[in-house]
């Protein structure tokens, strides 16, 4: 697609020739109508914070001829990133893996097994050098020898520096490869490190979450597929549309919070009024992600932690999810000055070089008119006389 | 009576004299002249503010409005972004019994540290033991609870002379000025209120910075806490901390919550300063920095002024004979003017 020709304020004129035939069953979508699909493309443009208008191109990026290659590797997980992916409605999972991407390797999807699931990943590793889409769920173990985790005789930590060597972008789906997860909880027997910990020298897009919500996942793809190049990332290479705000920000129990409406225990007269959970321990202020505004899995607003009346355990959070015991108390972020707190002394202005200069000159000229005044009435003023002295009798 | 220049400097010098040494003797003589320091009741209570727990979240401060019925507050500073629905006083006032106010320095980086950092502070009535606005009213409109200590304010007694405005250490009595029948106003710990268990502040702090309960057991946890190393992991109470019946360790009755203990000035604010006051405070700057006055005595106020005053007006014996004083030298210095065609 001729990105040149794209004028952001309208992109729809240009692309709305070139999607072609899509309602018909050999069509692109299989069985999607044209009318769901360019909906559910609008709906990434606007998870990715672009104007709906740019939906007909991530259309056109996600049903050109060539499907990109994607390789998942799993590690040390437990299968929830996928199963995640495969409660995503707009597209389902097979949309998304038959038509959109060509994933030619994932462990739990694949048709094929063993030596010849590990041969087309060989083969398509090689056919798209340099251009497929890596994505790791699961942790990878370095303790022992590696050992603990082997997939086709190959040690996991191999098969990800091997597989990343060709990969166009490397993805963490999930907390467990964005930053550890659960198997890099104390005492980590295990030695589990994150993606980046062992590929030091990719930039690993990361996806944490336990799991994560799969629109931040198919978002970061199509926006690549889209663009050709990642979306902004945060200093922890998250994608900053997805975890650029607290959950604490957008959250619906929020104005509950600032009124100091808290459910103390769970089933109490505040928790069945739905009031803030931060004294049970909820995490929200200290955890990014956009968990309270995009719903999870299209079964409805409020399907999140949070929503059905459980406290945020920040598991996108490293230092927090899994490490933080769930009931203890969130450290706010949003609270840190300045914000509209009283002083406990108000700032007094500065006297500016001038302001003084002024008030000198000002007084300077007072206590020379009071000297010149004093002269005067010493030399123009009566003589000082003794009193005439009394007579007394 | 003539005086000459001579006599009447003699005078002045030596009054002079006199006036220095009595100013130099001040101290000494109100300590000899201070009355014995009032104890606290047994079941004196109060409050237990730890600044490094407090989230700056403002529940107190909305719960204290509530349960009250004050208006919210919209300073002019902050009309810009206020448009009425927040309440954002800036300092204790007739319509705010209790105000979070913040301390910055620098960067403003970490909590609870005195440069590049900040720290919460809760400002409420420190309910002290020997209590100034209980010894300057002039007509008993402030009183002090005889079991649990609370200062107590009786809007039908006053006179509105707001004596206990001056003389609060703290600045706590405030008056209504923007009331032609303005009330003085001031935290009593909710004790007023039928509906309130507990200081309504108390009750909804999420972190258990603002805890109630006796204060002797107030100061036992305090000290605890100030015994632990920074870092340990503490289970924090939350709501009250009372004494047991089977007096073992006190017990609350809300869940704890484990944090680490923070690093504190190694001081509970309260404990001495004025003879002591039942809202006891920990933190992790200087008390100074949170606007909470240090360099005051440990003995009251009250004890002083009212120590002088009983001892001057002990019996009225001391009146009399000034006012027998005067009057003989009324008469003498009548006497000897008498003009000599007087009667």
């Amino acid at each position: 697609m001729a990105t040149s020709t794209v004028v952001a304020s309208s992109p729809c004129q240009d692309d709305a020739e070139t999607i072609g035939r899509l309602d018909g069953y050999d069509g692109a979508l299989g069985g999607v109508t044209r009318r769901d699909f360019l909906k559910y493309c609008t709906g990434i443009a606007v998870t990715l914070g672009l104007s709906p208008a740019w939906g007909v191109r991530i259309a056109n990026a996600s049903t050109r001829a060539a499907r990109p290659s994607v390789i998942w590797l799993s590690g040390q997980a437990c299968t929830g990133c996928t199963e995640t992916l495969l409660r995503a409605y707009h597209p389902t999972l097979e949309t998304l893996i038959l038509d959109q991407i060509s994933l030619d390797y994932h462990e739990t999807l694949a048709a094929g097994a063993g030596q010849q699931a590990e041969r087309v990943r060989q083969e398509a590793m090689q056919a798209n050098h340099g251009r497929y889409l890596l994505v790791v769920d699961g942790s990878i173990p370095t303790g022992a020898a590696a050992d603990y985790c082997r997939v086709g005789g190959e040690r996991f930590v191999d098969s990800v520096v091997h597989a990343a060597e060709g990969a166009g972008a490397v993805i963490a789906m999930g907390s467990c490869s964005s930053w550890g997860g659960i198997p890099a909880s104390a005492p980590n027997p295990s030695n589990a490190r994150s993606a980046q910990d062992v590929l030091p020298d990719h930039t690993v897009v990361t996806i944490p979450g336990c799991p994560p919500n799969p629109y931040n996942f198919l978002a970061t793809v199509l926006h690549y597929l889209t663009f050709e190049r990642l979306p902004a990332l945060d200093a922890r290479n998250r994608p900053r549309f997805a975890y650029g705000r607290l959950i604490h920000e957008n959250c619906e129990r929020r104005p509950h919070f600032d009124a100091g409406r808290f459910a103390r225990d769970f089933g109490d007269e505040g928790h069945r009024q739905g009031w803030c959970l931060y004294y049970l321990g909820c995490k929200g202020p200290e955890t990014w992600a956009n968990c309270p505004a995009v719903g999870f899995n299209d079964v409805g607003e409020n399907t999140w932690p949070v929503g059905i009346g459980h406290p945020c355990f920040g598991c996108t959070e490293q230092g927090v999810g899994f490490t933080k015991p769930i009931h203890s108390l969130a450290t706010v972020q949003t609270v840190t000055p300045p914000t509209a707190f009283p002083r406990v002394v108000e700032e007094q202005g500065v006297l500016s070089t001038a302001a003084v200069g002024v008030a000198a000159g000002v007084a300077g000229a007072l206590i020379g008119a009071a000297a010149v005044l004093t002269s005067r009435l010493a030399k123009h003023g009566p003589p000082p006389e003794e009193a005439p002295p009394r007579d007394d009798s | 009576m003539s005086l000459n220049r001579r006599a009447f400097l003699k005078l002045a010098a030596a009054d002079g004299a006199v006036a220095v040494a009595a100013m130099g003797g001040t101290d000494a003589a109100a300590q000899d002249l201070r009355r014995a320091r009032r104890s606290m009741p047994q079941d004196a209570v109060g409050l237990l503010f730890d600044a490094t727990l407090c989230i700056g979240c403002r529940a107190c401060q909305a719960a204290c409005k509530q349960a009250n019925g004050m208006p919210a507050e919209v300073p002019e500073q902050y009309a810009a972004w206020n448009s009425g629905i927040w309440d954002s006083p800036t300092d204790l006032s007739g319509d705010t019994l209790t105000v979070i106010q913040v301390y910055q320095h620098g960067t403003m980086d970490r909590k609870d540290r005195a440069t590049d950092g900040f720290a919460f502070v809760k400002r409420q009535c420190m309910h002290c033991t020997d209590a100034s606005c209980v010894s300057v009213c002039p007509v008993t409109a402030m009183t002090q609870d005889p079991e649990t200590g609370v200062v107590f304010h009786h809007v039908d007694r006053c006179i509105g002379c707001r004596y206990c405005v001056l003389a609060c250490p703290f600045g706590v009595p405030r008056y209504e000025f923007d009331d032609p029948f303005g009330q003085i106003q001031k935290c009593q710990l909710c004790a007023d209120l039928p509906d309130q268990d507990i200081p309504a502040c108390a009750d909804v702090c999420p972190t258990g910075a603002t805890l109630f309960g006796q204060t002797e057991v107030l100061q036992s946890e305090a000290r605890r806490r100030l015994a632990r190393d920074a870092g340990e992991i503490y289970a924090f109470p939350r709501g009250t901390l009372t004494r047991a019946d089977d007096g073992g360790e006190p017990v609350t009755d809300r869940a704890r919550h484990e944090a680490p203990i923070a690093r504190y000035e190694q001081q509970v604010y309260g404990e001495h300063l004025l003879g002591g006051t039942q809202c006891r405070m920990l933190s992790g700057v200087p008390f100074e920095l949170l606007g909470l006055p240090e360099d005051v005595p440990d003995t009251s106020y009250a004890s002083i002024t009212e120590g002088i005053q009983h001892t001057l007006y002990r019996y009225m014996i001391a009146p009399i004979l000034l006012l027998a004083g005067l009057a003989f030298f009324a008469y003498r210095s009548a006497r000897q003017h008498r003009p000599e065609d007087w009667d």
